[in-house]
């Protein structure tokens, strides 16, 4: 995985754009991998079913991956099968 | 990924959305996409290599910027302001391209050139008639923005910022969605400006309804402003004293109680200018942004509260915070380091260095960046103990001859032009007539061409001013092991050879 690179659920509708990669591991939504092209979908794993949000950002616990949604979902995002966390963003006055 | 990505994302979540307003016409998300997806097809039949504006804003400044981006060419405003023989310069340096705006200009100034020029509205006529909004955003990684530097006598550069830049600055900033459905941003700096590129996207990606002025004019700006109910706006320093004139005392003047929050930047401002804002507005939020070209704009900033603060307070520490440009980005790391290289501690001027991934640092010629990454902004500025940033002017060693202010920089610029010339340096040394007098320092690559030959062509390209008085020949000029030039040791070694 590397920055920038996106990835779609294999799910779900869900993709998502790599802001910040890890060294190794697996992200998955809806409990299945994530892939770079999506064949024909699986089912969602109901333990990963809350779904994605549009612009939202996701990271892990420890802060070693960051992941924008770019296309929302039904699946929800995890890393090494822990679920990622809604990033917390502090909003910065608008300068543009 | 490239920052189509930001326009769509826009479009799938907000399709019907009024996205830009500009001469009366507005644009949904949905319609700016497709005119985005049919522009560059239309742009990559052409078979240019550049995509360049000269124009003033338009809705085909996010048209041609987007679709540039799915054509995976730059995107090259050019600033129309630009005298005769300057732009053909620039038009020269971008050929094959594809311009949108003033035909009758680019065939006076390049009639013999292969670029394909278009008139605003046939542009935009022609990229909705070739839509394919089902596409994807792009996956390019390249250069996604070209703009030209003013330059002073030699030739602007061509800084370049890349999709990775100008997306992380977006994502770094700017939360998706996060403006009201009622939210209008009044844009009226010019889109050759870093500031009019980097509103464009952080509008759109914010889903803010943009509301174009073509050229600035306060009274128009004003009319604008209510007309349209703008929420927020931006503007340089000189622009809110012309409006602020022109509001006089308000008595007659339009209803502007929609605008919630001015961002200002671009240059220095009158902390005068800047108090009266505050009393004229009382109910708007003041946001003061620095950052620079090379940057993809903000990299520090003065927001709301910081302004109140600093309007209201009695101890001076605080009160003179309302002329800094407050603190970096999260996103963003900022030093101010000495001649050497060495990080000053607060209170000490020197320059200003940042470092992040929306900052490129890039030209077409080369990479300004340091070890480390580090951008030399060539700004000077100290921070204060609590972290705000203070600028005091431009890091060039100004050689001040009899009054007159010389930057070193264009005498460099001229010197390099020589071919035996490889490196130099200008500085100023003292003088008993002039307070102080040019000298150069220069390293050869080939035959030294003779003290005549250089003062010649200094006088010949600049001004009998700029001349030097001394010359120095050197094996190589000091740098430190940042690679800046140690403009100390320059006058170092002329006072001791």
């Amino acid at each position: 995985m590397k920055a920038g690179m996106k990835l779609k659920s294999a799910v779900c509708d869900t993709e998502v754009l790599l802001v910040k990669a890890p060294q190794a591991g697996t992200l998955s939504c809806g409990g299945a991998p994530m892939v770079a092209e999506r064949g024909e979908k699986g089912d969602i794993d109901p333990a990963f079913a809350e779904g994605t949000k549009m612009g939202k950002r996701y990271t892990d616990a420890a802060g070693t991956l960051e992941v924008l949604c770019i296309k929302p979902g039904a699946g929800s995002l995890a890393f090494d099968g822990a679920a990622l966390q809604l990033k917390d963003a502090k909003p910065l006055p608008s300068s543009d | 990924m490239d920052i189509s990505l930001l326009l769509k994302m826009a479009a799938d979540a907000a399709p019907d959305r009024v996205g830009l307003t500009c001469d009366g016409r507005n644009w949904t998300y949905a319609e700016l996409w497709a005119a985005a997806t049919g522009a560059a097809a239309e742009i990559t039949r052409s078979g240019c290599s550049h995509v360049a504006l000269l124009d003033t804003g338009s809705e085909a400044a996010p048209i041609a910027l987007i679709g540039a981006a799915l054509a995976t060419l730059p995107y090259c405003p050019l600033n129309y302001r630009l005298a005769d023989a300057d732009l053909a310069a620039l038009l020269l340096r971008i050929e094959p391209a594809f311009i949108i705006g003033d035909v009758a200009r680019v065939q006076k100034l390049a009639p013999e050139s292969s670029h394909k020029v278009f008139a605003r509205a046939d542009f935009v006529a022609a990229a909705e008639a070739a839509a394919v909004p089902e596409r994807e955003a792009g996956e390019g990684e390249s250069v996604a923005v070209q703009l030209f530097t003013s330059g002073t006598t030699a030739a602007p550069k061509a800084a370049i910022l890349r999709h990775a830049n100008l997306a992380s600055y977006i994502f770094g900033a700017v939360e998706f969605g996060a403006a009201e459905e009622d939210d209008a941003a009044l844009m009226s700096v010019p889109p050759y400006h870093i500031a009019g590129i980097a509103g464009l996207l952080s509008n759109i990606y914010a889903l803010r309804r943009i509301v174009l002025l073509p050229a600035f004019d306060p009274k128009a700006w004003i009319e604008l402003a209510a007309k349209e109910k703008a929420t927020n706006a931006l503007v340089v320093p000189t622009m809110l004293s012309r409006i602020i004139e022109t509001l006089g005392d308000g008595s007659d003047a339009p209803d502007l109680s929609s605008l919630r929050s001015i961002a200002y930047g671009g240059g220095r401002m009158p902390l005068e200018l800047i108090t009266r804002a505050l009393e004229l507005f009382p109910h708007c939020n003041f946001t003061n942004a620095y950052g620079l070209t090379e940057t993809s704009s903000t990299v520090a900033l003065l927001g709301p509260d910081e302004h109140r603060a600093a309007h209201r307070s009695d101890d001076p520490k605080v009160r003179a915070r309302l002329a800094s440009v407050g603190k970096p980005l999260p996103s963003i790391e900022l030093e101010i380091r000495d001649e050497d290289g060495n990080v000053l501690p607060p209170g000490v001027a020197g320059e200003i260095y940042v470092r992040g991934d929306q900052v490129s640092g890039e030209y077409r010629e080369r990479s300004a960046l340091i070890k480390g990454g580090w951008f030399p902004t060539r700004d000077a500025g100290y921070l204060d103990e609590e972290g705000y940033l203070f600028l005091s002017g431009r890091a060039d060693d100004v050689i001040v001859r009899g009054g007159e202010n010389i930057s070193p920089g264009e005498i460099e610029d001229v010197l390099l032009t020589h071919p035996a010339i490889a490196d130099c340096a200008a500085v100023g040394v003292p003088s008993a007539e002039w307070g102080e007098a040019v000298a150069v320092v220069i390293a050869l690559k080939g035959e030294h061409p003779g003290e005549h030959e250089i003062k010649t062509l200094i006088r010949d390209r600049l001004r009998s001013s700029r001349v030097p008085e001394r010359i120095l020949v050197v094996e190589t000029l000091p740098y430190n092991e940042m690679g800046k030039l140690l403009r100390r040791e320059v006058r170092r070694l002329l006072a001791t050879s």
